[in-house]
């Protein structure tokens, strides 16, 4: 899967994963895919809440030792 | 800058039925599975991503010099989202709940049940974001705890503060929905620790058996803590009787409801043993024991001040779980259609055999969510 840019949101915090997440989807194109890795556990829910919430599209999610790792396509 | 308020602060609020309106800005799917409940507590949801291009969507519901307790899972985006109301919404008097719903899950609020006959006293613990009651009996200086929660500091914090010294550590059962405290409790300060032989079988650590016949005195003054046989929640539960006044049930029989047979996988084989306890054996004691559980379920089983208790005879009058007269469908409530089990409950029974001894933050996950002991007739 080709993501068109990676967030790092490791070692931040709730609301920061969701906020830098919102903004980086904002300066995407429609169709384009972003990949965001994080480590706080309330991403996990709350970004599949937030993407579906907007419309996006949650491709896929893994657990890679402490970093989740989420790719979601703009709608 | 928002207003922190503490647990302790809401608690007192939930407890003393003031007029509380919450705004949880957690996601749908965990504001619907566990929420503030309690007293007069009005509670609105709205996640804090849905706020992040304006507060709109709460702020048009509410008024601005309105109190507002904000709430989310740790207190970060709840912090974010008071300011937003303070900033874009002009809103006067927003608090932001300190430590969120994990710090809420941990708060016990003591509530005084009564004194005892020879002098002393017995006190509930209530945890108001769980639904877990455990108890303090003091006597004389000396303290015996039952059903101790994780949070053993706030227990001793309170014996400190009493000048009184903790005995004895009895858990009803082993715990399935929460992490019990009583081992730690009792390793920390030398006490003893009892629980049930038939839900020992596989500990890993030493006990003393809680059995009929083995009656616990706290202080001199004997305070009698008589243990009955009360299997049905788990093979061995026990429960207690306090003072000749006080019957302490544990996950048998709560006030709304009855215990749930089927956390070890033995629904079938239990259920006829719960109907025992409850139908026979309690119908033997005295109709005015006082009923105080381990678990309440429903906000409005909090009477004033917090504490949550029944009549042993009132129970047969309106408990649902009690007016079952045909024995298979009662078989069929308790055995069909249970509510989820709760979070991670095999992990939890496992912690408290001391098989497993997951790290703090994990004990913390593992207790999320509603307790879920009880069956809703």
């Amino acid at each position: 899967m080709e993501s068109a840019k990676v967030l790092d949101a490791k070692g931040l915090a709730c609301p920061m994963p969701i906020v830098r997440t919102k903004k980086a989807i904002n300066e995407l194109e429609s169709g384009d895919v972003l990949e965001i890795h994080a480590t706080d556990k309330g991403a996990k829910s709350d970004l599949g809440a937030w993407a579906k919430s907007g419309g996006h599209e949650l491709l896929k999610e893994t657990e890679e030792g402490d970093v989740l790792k989420f790719w979601i396509k703009k709608v | 800058m928002p207003n922190p308020i503490t647990t302790s602060e809401l608690a007192k609020k939930v407890v003393n039925h003031e007029e509380t309106l919450i705004l949880d800005v957690r996601n749908t799917d965990e504001f619907d599975n566990w929420k503030i409940k309690g007293g007069n507590v009005e509670v609105i949801n709205e996640p804090y991503f849905n706020l992040l291009d304006g507060i709109d969507p709460v702020a048009e519901n509410l008024v601005k010099d309105q109190e507002v307790i904000v709430v989310c899972a740790k207190g970060g985006s709840s912090q974010m989202v008071a300011e937003l109301l303070e900033e874009e919404g002009g809103f006067t008097n927003t608090y932001n709940l300190d430590g969120g719903m994990k710090a809420w899950s941990e708060h016990l609020e003591p509530v005084k049940m009564g004194n005892l006959k020879d002098g002393g006293s017995l006190y509930q613990f209530v945890r108001l974001g769980k639904g877990c009651l455990s108890y303090m009996v003091e006597s004389d200086g000396e303290v015996a705890i039952i059903d101790t929660n994780r949070m053993i500091d706030i227990y001793e914090a309170f014996a400190k503060e009493k000048g009184v010294q903790i005995k004895h550590l009895i858990d009803t059962h082993l715990h399935a929905d929460h992490i019990s405290g009583g081992r730690a409790l009792a390793d920390k300060v030398g006490g003893t620790y009892h629980l049930p032989p038939k839900d020992a079988t596989e500990l890993t650590y030493d006990y003393k058996a809680l059995e009929e016949g083995n009656d616990i005195t706290v202080g001199n003054t004997k305070v009698k803590v008589q243990p009955i046989y009360s299997p049905g929640h788990t093979v061995g539960s026990t429960s207690l009787i306090i003072d000749d006044e006080y019957l302490l049930t544990g996950d048998i029989l709560f006030v709304k409801s009855i215990g749930r047979p089927d956390l070890t996988g033995k629904a079938e084989d239990w259920v006829g043993d719960l109907r025992n306890s409850l139908y026979k054996l309690y119908k033997r004691l005295s109709e005015d024991l006082i009923v105080l559980p381990a678990h309440y379920s429903f906000a409005e089983e909090l009477g004033q001040g917090g504490s949550v208790s029944a009549r042993l005879g009132d129970l047969y009058q309106r408990n649902e779980g009690l007016q079952v007269d045909d024995e298979d469908v009662f078989r069929k409530m308790v055995t069909e259609n249970l509510p989820p089990q709760p979070n991670a409950y095999q992990e939890i029974r496992e912690t408290n055999m001391g098989k497993i001894t997951p790290e703090d933050e994990k004990q913390r996950e593992m207790e999320t969510g509603p307790n879920r002991c009880a069956v809703h007739g």
